[in-house]
């Protein structure tokens, strides 16, 4: 046990995701052992990090603008759309140099055991973006989990009647995994193989 | 530490660290019981997809402290792939999953009648052969049974006066005749009551013949019996498409 703002310092770290109880501690005092500016470093970044990233007004992703590089960027197709989980599912589609269309971040996926509904995601934001005909192809690339799969269905279900081209990432992404861990290559080829959506 | 063995049926996922997982599962032998899967996200993993929720395992264990870890799983059945490509299943599968959680609240305590209500329960819904919102009701109606809480939907739960009734009350024992029903007590429909009746008991030819009006209302009280028993209800709940 330790006092005061050590012991602080600690619950605050162990509150991140993927940090336990010992990793928090060893966390808490490498930061107790580090040079005071690399410290005051990363508290700044901290909390600037929090000031000035936003959210893109159009799809979501990160961005320090009203709207993020990708959504200004006119060479990018603005028939295709990708609809993903989270930011960091953006990167990881980007890193592939398989697509050129644009992007919606849904802020998760469908999870009824965790309370997450549908209209707790960026859904209704995402069929307002479709209301100008513009789009043609919808490309789910959700998490390969149940809830990603689950996710899928229920936008599937909900763009067919809209007449565009409703496709899923090909299999070959491994099942029950995230799509942050799938490599280049796997994702770069579940992109060529997407497969379209029956409702 | 010993090892041991059991079937099971994994209820939730949670994740810890960089690559494993907390799984919850009800096991045939032991109950609910709290796992690790070591580098279950990772690609590749020796437990692929068997672990995730619906995923009906063989599997063996190293007891733990308070966690125990699986060390290998075989899949027996899994009926997330088939449930999540249909969304009413899917979500009134997840609600049966959490209450199956939530009605065995010891740790290791075995129950394995409600090990074998979740299993059959899974099997009805992905045989698509009934309405997965009445599938769901029999399930929590059971499964409510189960652990001690079977209200009355025949007979007045207070003088055992024989139904049919027309007033239901979730705290004062279930249906209830007009002589035992207090003053401002809703009153119910008794093809609902039959309905849930039906649905404890089994009488599917009954049940798949009900009307929507009176599904709507059983699945309404059947909700509401839940959260009664448990003091929260169910998160998933509310989330379940109905037909
Ligand atoms: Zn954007
Ligand atoms: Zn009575």
């Amino acid at each position: 046990m330790y006092d005061g703002v050590v012991a602080d310092l600690i619950d605050e770290l162990g509150r991140l995701p993927g940090i336990g109880p010992k990793s928090a501690q060893r966390i808490a005092f490498y930061l107790l052992q580090s040079d005071p500016a690399d410290v005051r470093r990363l508290a700044e970044v901290l909390v600037t990090v929090k000031d000035k990233v936003r959210f893109c007004a159009i799809c979501g992703h990160v961005t320090d603008e009203e709207t993020c590089r990708i959504c200004r960027d006119p060479r990018r197709d603005s028939t295709a759309l990708c609809v993903v989980e989270e930011s960091k599912d953006v990167i990881a589609v980007e890193k592939t140099g398989e697509y050129r269309g644009r992007y919606h971040v849904l802020g998760g996926a469908i999870s009824p055991i965790d309370g997450i509904g549908p209209d707790d995601l960026r859904i209704r934001e995402l069929l307002q973006r479709l209301t100008d005909g513009e789009v043609t192809e919808i490309i789910v690339a959700t998490d390969p989990n149940l809830e990603g799969e689950a996710t899928a269905t229920y936008l599937a279900r909900l763009l067919a009647p809209m007449g565009l081209t409703v496709t899923r990432l090909a299999s070959g992404l491994p099942v029950g995994g995230d799509l942050e861990y799938a490599d280049e290559v796997t994702l770069g080829r579940a992109f060529a193989g997407r497969r379209r959506l029956d409702a | 530490m010993p090892s041991y063995r059991d079937e099971a049926i994994v209820l939730r996922t949670q994740r810890l660290g960089e690559a494993d997982r907390i799984v919850t599962l009800l096991t045939r032998g032991r109950g609910r019981v709290r796992a690790v899967a070591k580098g279950v996200r990772r690609t590749g993993s020796r437990f692929g997809a068997r672990l995730e929720p619906f995923g009906h395992v063989d599997l063996q264990l190293h007891e733990g402290r308070s966690l125990d870890t699986v060390t290998q799983a075989e899949s027996l059945q899994s009926y997330g792939a088939e449930l999540s490509g249909d969304y009413p299943r899917w979500t009134s599968g997840t609600a049966m999953l959490e209450a199956a959680e939530r009605l065995t609240p010891v740790e290791r305590e075995p129950s394995v009648q409600q090990y074998l209500l979740l299993v059959g329960g899974l099997r009805t819904l992905v045989s698509r052969t009934h309405d997965p919102s009445l599938i769901l009701d029999a399930f929590l109606l059971r499964s409510l049974a189960i652990a001690g809480w079977s209200p009355s939907f025949w007979d007045c739960g207070l003088c055992t006066a024989p139904g049919p009734h027309r007033a239901f009350s979730i705290t004062g024992g279930g249906a209830l005749c007009t002589d035992c029903r207090p003053p401002g007590c809703a009153t119910t429909a008794p093809e609902t009551l039959a309905l849930l009746g039906a649905l404890l008991s089994g009488d599917w030819v009954l049940a798949d013949a009900s009307d929507p009006r009176h599904r709507r209302e059983a699945s309404g009280l059947a909700a509401a019996l839940v959260t009664w028993h448990l003091e929260r209800g169910l998160r998933s709940l509310p989330l379940v498409e109905r037909g």
